[in-house]
């Protein structure tokens, strides 16, 4: 395999390009360059971080059955290419609007009865009741609140760790084996023994809720700074960094992007963990909410719950998105 | 011959054997009370005899045979939606962003309504293990098969292989580490699953029923032994995925 498709296989295809460009410059790696081809291999890295859009060189291979060779090869002009975003969005909605009047029309002839799904409208009542009662508000409002304050612990804790582990030899070799070993009880499993140790008020939300985001966080983190790329490394040692400027300009933004996934891995766990933990054991919050509501047999309140459940995860997984592209800006600019 | 082992894998025992050494000195000087922290002898002594008289194989079985259960049908139904995703662009363009989209609803909101329309019983628990083990499946089995080499796309067509031909010698062999990776993930979540499936739900034999008898009825010991079985139990699931995978990778060469 080549660098290049190692490193891609790693990072992605932005750090396939950086490592092909490297690769492009001959026995870069072994130090038996002359001056100036270090300069002009230094030059292009910088060039490469400016220039921005890598993503293409990396184009989505796919099979197409109609034989007409691989789609996006023939220049679009913008019209065309706004027609086609909308056609694509439309095209995703075409199956749950289907579904949703499915729905409907089942309700209104009565196929479904109230115990398998609810008439829409009850749920739409439903929800119009709690929200202007503020009831619905509330929960959401503490919900939100534990996962923010459950991730901003586990997240901190686990960059730290992960950057020790990932960082230091020694640090690794004295975390690694017990971090894998807890890491192997599933975060449910400590549940009971939680509830046993600190019962069942805000501590156990946030500890639980801490712990599923400081594992993916710490990994990632680990694994981004081990495998900041040789050439890298040794770029930042021809460039006489000190271990500060080796941090912060090199170790840091190459492991930005695996950095990053474990931070949205880890938020997208907290947000389930929460769902978890108040389903489990709590009085107030959106999983309560649920929880209630299958108590009562009432399955309105429980869709309605589930509905804002899942927009609440659209929304953080989407703003997540935003600032990691806003990060990669950043990083182009640095570089 | 252990003092040698020891001298040379010091570093990775360092804080298990702290831990061990500080949870045995805080119950025999008294420093944790007892009900709370029973000693690491009674959790161990808990261990040996639910396994030998109590019925922990049973819960062990049970617990296991429900897993195996929702992971075979969550993942297969999985790799099928997967490929059909990444082979016709038709279904990803359709299906593709309720797929994503339904990803970001929390695993666990669908336990109320899964226990409504199957019941809190096996066919529930099952349910919510095969509906958390398909993601991952689905997820990886997608990324590989839509990023099959161009090349062994159009060797596929000179030899004008049919659909099921594709799927059988090309797609489903180029895609195989991606679907390996989601397999090991559907593990992961069905065995998560698993476990809150047994919280959860009805009360079952099972090792979550068991964690969940001990919370109720304040058995430190056996909460901790159950702990214990878990995290060996996760350990070897992930020795076997390494190993299954390593096989089946080196098979197809």
């Amino acid at each position: 395999m080549t660098i290049a498709g190692n490193c891609q296989d790693h990072f992605g295809s932005d750090a396939g390009y950086v490592c092909e460009r490297f690769g492009s410059v001959n026995g870069f790696g072994s130090g038996r360059l002359k001056t100036e081809d270090r300069r002009s291999a230094i030059h292009q890295y910088r060039l490469g971080h400016r220039s921005g859009g890598w993503r293409h060189a990396y184009p989505p291979l796919r099979p197409d059955w109609s034989a007409q060779g691989p789609a996006g090869v023939s220049p679009t002009t913008a019209p065309r290419r706004l027609i086609g975003r909308i056609a694509v969005l439309g095209a995703g909605a075409v199956v749950p609007v289907l579904l949703l009047a499915l729905w409907v029309i089942s309700a209104r002839v009565g196929w479904l009865t109230e115990q398998i799904l609810p008439d829409p409208r009850d749920v739409l009542q439903t929800a119009r009741d709690y929200a202007a009662s503020g009831e619905l508000l509330a929960d959401t409002a503490i919900s939100l609140r534990r996962v923010a304050e459950g991730f901003a612990i586990g997240a901190a804790l686990g960059l730290v760790i992960g950057a020790a582990q990932g960082l230091s030899q020694g640090a690794r070799a004295i975390l690694e084996l017990p971090f894998f070993v807890i890491s192997q009880v599933p975060v449910l499993g400590w549940l009971p023994l939680l509830i046993l140790l600190v019962g069942i008020d805000e501590e156990l939300k946030v500890i639980v809720i801490a712990w599923s985001a400081f594992v993916p966080v710490a990994l990632n983190t680990a694994q981004g700074m081990r495998d900041v790329p040789r050439t890298l490394r040794e770029v930042g040692q021809v460039l006489t960094f000190d271990p500060w400027s080796m941090l912060s300009r090199i170790i840091v933004p190459a492991a930005v992007p695996s950095i990053f996934t474990g931070l949205r891995e880890g938020l997208a766990h907290s947000w389930q963990t929460l769902v978890a933990v108040e389903l489990f054991a709590s009085s107030e919050g959106l999983g309560y909410l649920m929880s209630w509501g299958r108590q009562l047999f009432q399955l309105d309140i429980v869709v309605m719950a589930l509905v804002v459940v899942g927009a609440i995860g659209l929304a953080l997984n989407w703003t997540l998105g935003r600032v990691e592209r806003r990060l990669r800006r950043w990083q182009v600019q640095t570089g | 011959m252990i003092a040698r082992l020891f001298h040379r894998h010091w570093r990775p025992l360092l804080i298990p054997l702290l831990v061990l050494a500080l949870w045995e000195l805080a119950s025999r000087a008294g420093w944790s009370d007892a009900r709370f922290l029973p000693p690491p002898e009674a959790v161990l002594h808990r261990l040996w005899f639910e396994t030998t008289q109590g019925g922990l194989a049973t819960d062990l079985a049970a617990s296991l045979q429900r897993g195996a259960s929702g992971l075979l049908i969550g993942a297969s139904a999985g790799v099928a939606l997967g490929l059909l995703l990444g082979l016709s662009r038709v279904a990803e363009r359709l299906l593709g962003p309720l797929f994503l989209a339904y990803r970001q609803v929390a695993l666990f909101a669908w336990v109320p309504l899964l226990s409504m329309w199957f019941g809190g019983a096996e066919a529930g628990k099952i349910a919510f293990i095969s509906l958390a083990a398909m993601a991952p499946s689905v997820v990886n089995t997608w990324r590989g098969s839509r990023d099959i080499p161009r090349a062994h796309i159009e060797l596929a067509a000179v030899l004008t292989f049919g659909r099921l031909d594709f799927i059988r010698f090309v797609a489903l062999p180029g895609a195989l580490p991606f679907i390996l990776v989601g397999l090991r993930s559907s593990l992961i979540y069905a065995w998560l699953a698993t476990i809150g499936a047994e919280l959860f739900l009805n009360i079952a034999p099972g090792l979550g029923g068991r964690l969940n008898e001990g919370r109720e009825t304040f058995q430190m010991d056996l909460v901790l032994a159950c702990i214990v079985v878990l995290g060996a139990l996760g350990i070897a699931f992930s020795r076997f995925a390494a190993i299954g995978e390593a096989r089946l990778l080196r098979r197809r060469g």
